[in-house]
């Protein structure tokens, strides 16, 4: 894993409608730095500033105070580079199906790489991958994306920001209003495409058990900073504080911490199924306490 | 930014102008314009300007909102004065100019069309400060009830209309959404020329399009669920009441109006 850091956020305060009587502090003094390859889920509470946040890392929304660097670079440094910008972080937005707009798939996926120059075979070749990435087929790319399931149409909108091969893929809520299936699609197609591009992934996601799962390292925010910033196992074992803000933590965690409490030696970093029953065989078998 | 669009802005209060009766403010306004427009000399115009900022301190409206309402009609303002001003003979040269020719007349008439509208926004501007949408579409399918003998759907015009106000933030809001996604895919709207800068609102104008009709379906199921049948039968959960001081904005208006006749009357 590449040491540096791809984006680095440095004191960044969002304040909207400053100065008028709306005024409204969204994130005040957050400080954080993304390095190649990671998979970051973000979760916090509606209201917590997650969304304003990420809206941030491509520039779509201007820093009240603070700095947004990408490979060191401001990138409000001059227009350009912030147009540029917009395809190296790819953000996809929650419910990325209702920007749907061409007549057919591909020419949808096309919309981002074509906004960036690519054109002919390159584009081409964009194309295919991206809806490879998400499990989009040759006959689906020909048909209007209105006429597709809620699932399909989802893949294709994420295929969108894929196509432009962003070095960060910025997700907000992926599989919310997806039924299981889609949404272990969805997860799984993330995962690949962070594991073929070597990509940095943030995922915003309501759901514990899905982040615990994905990702290598949670991010929790809380009234507009940052609350917490480990490993899953570092996160949960912080069982209180989490329930705290109002966030629902695995299940498996919660049955450990309440063994726990009644003065059962487990340990306090079990987040997944087959880790927790790893350490319950464990103990049967008398290996460890 | 899409969301400073003053669209008929209401100001939520509790003054007297605020709790008059719907149709009272409607038909007054009916009444005010109407006087506006009979109005012809210094002494009416500065009768029916009191009568305006007398109105816009009852209702504790912030001078500031009604200029602002101004703005966006300077341009046509603008153009209205320089019309009358130029083509408006009568009264003593005061600048003959090339082509110009300003004539006493023309400044005045200038003077009083500018007047008369801005006051005419001013007031209407009141109007919708003051009353919430829904209780103006309230007042106007009270007020028009009577085009029902002629078959006119005046229930149905009133529900559209409370309808589409009712849509109007949400649709601004889901713009804003839908621009900021395809932002995010290197969408530009602010360079190139005129044609490229509209064929580059085809990407926010369909999916908005899109929503905008799944959300008319999924309304009207809601609406069905509901039993809603139209307006046969239909009671209301806010009774529409006359009091006395909707009595007294009456007098107060039709003096006013009767008061601008007399002077007119009186070649003033």
């Amino acid at each position: 894993m590449d040491p540096t850091p791809i984006i680095e956020i440095k004191n960044l305060t969002h304040i909207y409608s400053a100065g008028t009587p709306f005024e409204h502090v969204a994130i005040e003094n957050i400080n954080l730095s993304f390095r190649s390859g990671e998979l970051i889920g973000v979760i916090g509470h509606t209201g917590s500033g997650k969304s304003t946040m990420i809206q941030h890392l491509n520039g779509l929304l201007k820093p009240t105070s603070g700095q947004v660097l990408y490979r060191g670079e401001n990138i409000w440094k001059d227009k350009r580079f912030t147009h540029s910008i917009r395809g190296r972080v790819g953000l996809v937005f929650q419910y990325p199906e209702y920007q749907l707009f061409e007549e057919t798939c591909w020419k949808d996926i096309a919309f981002g790489p074509k906004n960036q120059g690519v054109s002919g075979d390159e584009l081409e070749a964009r194309v295919r991958r991206a809806a490879g990435f998400v499990g989009i087929g040759e006959d689906l790319l020909q048909k209007s994306p209105f006429d597709l399931s809620g699932g399909q149409k989802r893949r294709v909108a994420i295929a969108g920001v894929i196509a432009m091969e962003p070095d960060v893929l910025i997700l907000d809520e992926p599989t919310a209003g997806l039924d299981a299936a889609g949404r272990e699609a969805i997860l799984e197609n993330i995962r690949a495409y962070q594991q073929a591009q070597n990509a940095t992934v943030i995922m915003v996601s309501h759901s514990m058990e899905e982040v615990a799962k994905l990702c290598s390292r949670l991010i929790v925010m809380n009234q507009g900073s940052v609350a917490m910033d480990g490993t899953p196992a570092e996160v949960f074992t912080h069982v209180d504080e989490l329930m705290g803000m109002g966030l629902s933590v695995p299940q498996v965690t919660i049955v450990f911490h309440l063994l726990r409490a009644r003065g059962l030696a487990l340990p306090a970093d079990v987040y997944t199924v087959p880790y927790a029953l790893a350490r319950l065989t464990e103990r049967k078998e008398g290996h460890t306490c | 930014m899409l969301k400073d669009i003053t669209l008929g802005q209401f100001f939520p209060g509790k003054t007297v102008i605020h709790r008059l009766d719907p149709r009272t403010k409607l038909v007054l306004l009916v009444v005010y314009i109407v006087a506006l427009f009979l109005a012809r000399s210094f002494v009416s115009y500065g009768l029916m300007l009191a009568f305006l900022v007398a109105v816009t301190f009852m209702g504790r409206i912030p001078f500031k909102s009604m200029t602002r309402g101004l703005k966006p009609m300077l341009i046509f303002i603008l153009f209205t004065a320089a019309l009358n001003l130029f083509y408006t003979q009568g009264g003593t040269l005061l600048l003959d100019w090339w082509i110009f020719h300003i004539y006493s007349e023309g400044l005045k008439m200038a003077f009083f069309m500018v007047l008369r509208i801005m006051m005419l926004i001013c007031g209407t501007f009141l109007l919708t400060y003051t009353t919430s949408p829904i209780a103006l579409t309230d007042a106007l399918e009270h007020l028009l009830s009577p085009l029902k003998k002629l078959h006119v759907p005046v229930h149905e015009l009133a529900m559209m209309m409370s309808i589409a106000l009712r849509f109007i933030p949400t649709l601004i809001e889901e713009t804003d959404k839908i621009m900021s996604a395809q932002k995010a895919r290197g969408a530009d709207f602010e360079t190139g020329s005129l044609i490229r800068r509209a064929k580059a609102l085809i990407p926010i104008l369909v999916p908005l399009f899109v929503s905008a009709f799944r959300r008319a379906d999924e309304l009207a199921t809601a609406m069905e669920c509901r039993c809603y049948h139209g307006g046969e039968g239909r009671t209301r959960l806010k009774v529409l009441r006359y009091a006395p001081i909707d009595l007294a904005a009456f007098l107060a208006g039709f003096l006013l109006l009767a008061g601008v006749i007399v002077l007119r009357h009186f070649g003033l």
